[in-house]
């Protein structure tokens, strides 16, 4: 057993859980924030329900984002310690910068967010909610500017064979990480504004369905009420419908932020990692065509086996170069450059492990980069028609009594979930052999790379590697059904579930008069 | 100063855990006692919710400490945790468990559900606390490296005496810790009986911390590690003697002054090693050969310069906010999705 294999299906697995709670945090933290400004704006009720109920989606959601985040941090020591020590001097710069500029922030300004809800002001409440938003933010702009470094390594010196930092401003202000960072943090607004979407439109849908709302003639909707079931009063309906809306404009938005800064990430690929972009559209051969389908066995990552079917000539170039007609290199071509430039074989080194003079396969994994790259953009895509859809179809006030719309709402709710995973698995696959990539472009710095089969701990074996995989992904995997489990009840449950005062027949104060109201919410 | 750089953030890394064990130390401790301390659920909710608004903010002290490390000593952090993989395993697990069990406990109805997460965020904080001491003694006591800087004593080499030692001091000064915090933010019978058992286990938890203190202080044989641990044992028996005397701040006041003495005492010992080998002393990492580049440790000295005040001052802040004392009578009904909407919404 390969404890590089096992390390890699451990970083891939609790990296990408871990990216499903980060997007839906920095996405929905953002709107959460926005609905209760509007809310401190207008004084509307609306407002208010509507923060408390997606705020509280947002913690649910949160936490397991805070919980398997100390993971990401420790496992680069724990498995990763060649890594470690090669990258050392720059990657653990932003990473300590993190915690202590961004963790901190959005740590301690949620808690009291949570349970300052009648204890701060109205305004200094509404504060702290943007304080843990932008710490959010900014803990994603660090991470992504480490990251970015290992895509694209500048601001260091080669001495005694590691990068020393010589030039922070240059690690921050990576062109790679500043676009990294925008085409990440629209992708997860789209993820936020989908979630919101999705079960703003299955509570209208209830409404509907209950007979709560009906539509007149001419379709507009005839807005009603059930006294009996907490929270359906009309102010309900605002509630959803303004949510949906909202969401849709927010996805919508963030598509057109995902496509340019996409576009704009794509073409700094081209340059810094020529290989990654050949395997993305499988293109074996120098060429300026894009594949909108190309077959064959593409798991063997053998040219031999892959056969385009269908093309559009210069949109590859434009892609890449931004016009019609440059020849984009193929992978073909390119494999040869990197043995020259990077050698045959790993260094017969301790380091490499059992990998140790081994043949190098520069070609990163076609299959995964060829269909994450296309489910990326698809699913993308897919989000984003489907939220002018719903502006569309709720432009006289409600949804359609359509039980089958209501459903693929909800399951769309996962569409730009799959296409953020998708990307990173695109771009960090689309990396090997490398961890940390060598640059052919002029800004590249010579000699800073490192090879993923060199990079893992030598002290720790596959067995103990395999341990902790199997251990953290059935804990994650129990921790999901969890997760799903109260979203599902809460969402269930309308905004009376976030606001128990709505269920007027059973709610009773919780503080007797003769103390202190020092809890307005406890867990 | 370039030479004095590694030294600084040596102090600073020390500085950043024994932020993370005193302000961690009482939402572990509070933890923990939520099995066997707290009496029915009201208590064990009134547990919960006196960490509950600060718990997340304390524990970015461990984050911070772990990227510090990586950060400043990349060679310290490689070695340390790659040494420790299955503990650092264990304790990964045990504050996952207990982070998602402080959030979730509550959003449930059932009996079964609470005390589920009940179980996960006792030993969930427990097994933490342990697992962190553990870590920290090994750093200290030292683990078979190579001249890489690799454990060669296999995936079982951390089990020895001292993990033992590190691990329950850290245990056990965590739950004196929570005990002493709950007399301070908590009223009523919960108060008075946490400052009863803190006044008669008092000295026996925080045994093993005093226990890993000695060893340590005589290895090196330094006359400061002795005068650190002299104050320690005096501040300890100090907050003894108040928590006795019923002056719960100065029981707090008095155990902190422990845990800083005592862990300035070990890690000015070990000074500058950060890391021990057992196989040959020449293995040994240390402040220097472990250290970042000077231009890096610079960096990040401008950072922690400007932010870690800041953090301490909007940190205080929140504490300040959150400053009552809570008695179960404080404690709201239990939280529920009401019945009502649920059922309409399933129909």
């Amino acid at each position: 057993m390969d404890p590089v294999l096992v390390g890699r299906w451990q970083f891939g697995i609790t990296t990408v859980y871990h990216f499903w709670m980060v997007p839906l945090t920095l996405g929905l933290g953002l709107l959460v924030a926005i609905l209760q400004t509007v809310y401190n704006r207008t004084g509307n009720d609306v407002w208010l329900r509507a923060t408390k109920f997606w705020g509280k989606l947002y913690l649910i959601n949160f936490i397991m984002g805070v919980a398997t985040g100390i993971v990401q941090e420790f496992q680069f020591g724990m498995a990763w310690s060649e890594y470690s020590r090669y990258v050392g001097d720059v990657f653990g710069a932003p990473l300590a910068m993190e915690a202590l500029i961004a963790f901190f922030l959005e740590s301690v300004f949620l808690g009291l967010w949570i349970f300052g809800w009648g204890r701060l002001n109205r305004k200094l409440h509404l504060g702290v909610l943007w304080a843990a938003v932008i710490g959010s933010w900014i803990s994603a702009f660090f991470i992504i500017a480490a990251n970015s470094w290992m895509q694209h390594p500048v601001g260091v010196e080669v001495i005694d064979g590691r990068p020393k930092l010589v030039d922070i401003w240059a690690v921050l202000g990576n062109n790679t990480a500043i676009a990294a960072y925008f085409h990440t943090l629209s992708g997860a607004v789209a993820v936020g504004a989908a979630f919101m979407l999705g079960i703003a439109w299955y509570h209208l849908w209830r409404r509907r369905k209950d007979g709560i709302d009906t539509v007149d003639d001419l379709g507009r909707v005839v807005v009603g009420e059930a006294p009996e079931i907490p929270g359906r009063d009309r102010t309900d309906h605002t509630v959803w419908l303004r949510s949906l809306r909202i969401g849709a404009w927010a996805a919508i938005f963030a598509f057109a932020a995902v496509a340019l800064t996409g576009d704009i990430q794509a073409k700094l690929m081209y340059v810094q990692q020529p290989m990654k972009m050949a395997s993305a559209e499988a293109a074996c051969h120098t060429g300026n065509q894009f594949s909108v389908l190309t077959v064959g066995d593409l798991s063997s990552n053998n040219c031999k086996d892959v056969h385009p079917v269908i093309e559009i000539p210069g949109l590859l170039s434009f892609l890449a170069k931004g016009n019609f007609t440059e020849d984009v290199p193929g992978v073909q071509p390119l494999v040869p450059q990197y043995q020259e430039k990077y050698g045959q074989t790993y260094p017969d080194d301790e380091a490499a492990g059992i990998h140790a003079g081994q043949q190098i396969n520069y070609q990163p994994l076609m299959i995964v980069t060829y269909w994450g790259f296309r489910l990326m953009i698809g699913f993308g895509v897919l989000s984003a028609a489907a939220a002018a859809y719903a502006l569309w179809a709720t432009r006289k006030g409600t949804v359609p009594r359509s039980a089958f719309l209501s459903k693929l709402a909800l399951w769309g709710i996962t569409a730009p979930f799959i296409a953020n995973s998708a990307g990173w698995v695109f771009t960090e696959m689309g990396r090997q052999p490398f961890v940390v990539a060598p640059n052919p472009d002029a800004s590249g710095i010579d000699g800073v790379y490192l090879y993923t089969a060199a990079a893992s701990s030598p002290s720790v074996s596959a067995g103990e590697m395999l341990f902790s995989l199997i251990t953290l992904t059935l804990l994650y995997g129990v921790l999901m059904v969890f997760e799903l489990l109260l979203l599902i009840r809460f969402v269930r449950g309308g905004v009376a579930s976030a606001m128990p005062e709505l269920d007027h027949q059973n709610y009773k104060p919780t503080v007797s008069s003769d103390h202190d109201d020092v809890l307005s919410f406890a867990y | 100063m370039s030479d004095a750089l590694p030294t600084i953030w040596f102090i600073l890394i020390a500085v950043l855990w024994l932020g993370y064990l005193f302000l961690e130390g009482f939402d572990l401790g509070v933890g923990t006692l939520l099995k066997g301390f707290a009496k029915n659920e009201q208590e064990r909710r009134l547990l919960i919710n006196t960490i509950g608004p600060v718990w997340d903010g304390n524990e970015v002290w461990l984050l911070t400490a772990g990227g510090a490390t990586f950060a400043a000593f990349p060679l310290w952090y490689a070695s340390l945790f790659s040494a420790l993989y299955l503990p650092l395993t264990l304790a990964l697990v045990a504050l996952i468990l207990r982070a998602i069990a402080i959030e979730y406990r509550g959003k449930g109805h059932t009996d079964r559900w609470r005390a589920g997460w009940t179980w996960c965020m006792s030993a969930g904080s427990a097994v933490a606390a342990f697992c962190v001491g553990a870590m920290l003694a090994l750093t200290t006591t030292g683990m078979p490296l190579n001249e890489r800087g690799d454990n060669v004593g296999g995936p079982f080499a951390w089990v020895n005496a001292y993990a033992i030692i590190g691990g329950l001091g850290v245990l056990g000064f965590c739950i004196l810790h929570g005990l002493l915090f709950l007399t301070l933010k908590t009223d009523g019978d919960v108060r008075h009986r946490a400052a009863r058992i803190a006044g008669s286990w008092g000295p026996l938890l925080l045994l093993p911390l005093v226990a890993w203190a000695v060893i340590i202080v005589v290895r090196s044989g330094h006359w400061w590690g002795w005068a650190l641990l002299l104050i320690a044992a005096g501040a300890a028996a100090y907050s003894w003697i108040a928590i006795r005397g019923g002056r719960e701040k100065a029981a707090f006041l008095a155990e902190s002054g422990f845990l800083v003495a005592g862990v300035a005492a070990i890690f000015s010992s070990v000074y500058p090693v950060v890391m021990p080998s057992t196989l040959d002393p020449q293995f040994s990492l240390t402040v220097g050969g472990a250290s970042s580049s000077a231009y890096t440790l610079t960096v990040m000295l401008i950072v922690a310069i400007v932010f870690v005040p800041l953090v301490i001052l909007y940190q205080s802040w929140s504490y300040r906010v959150f400053a009552q004392r809570l008695s179960v009578e404080h404690i709201p009904a239990a939280h529920a999705i009401p019945k009502a909407v649920r059922s309409a919404a399933h129909s």
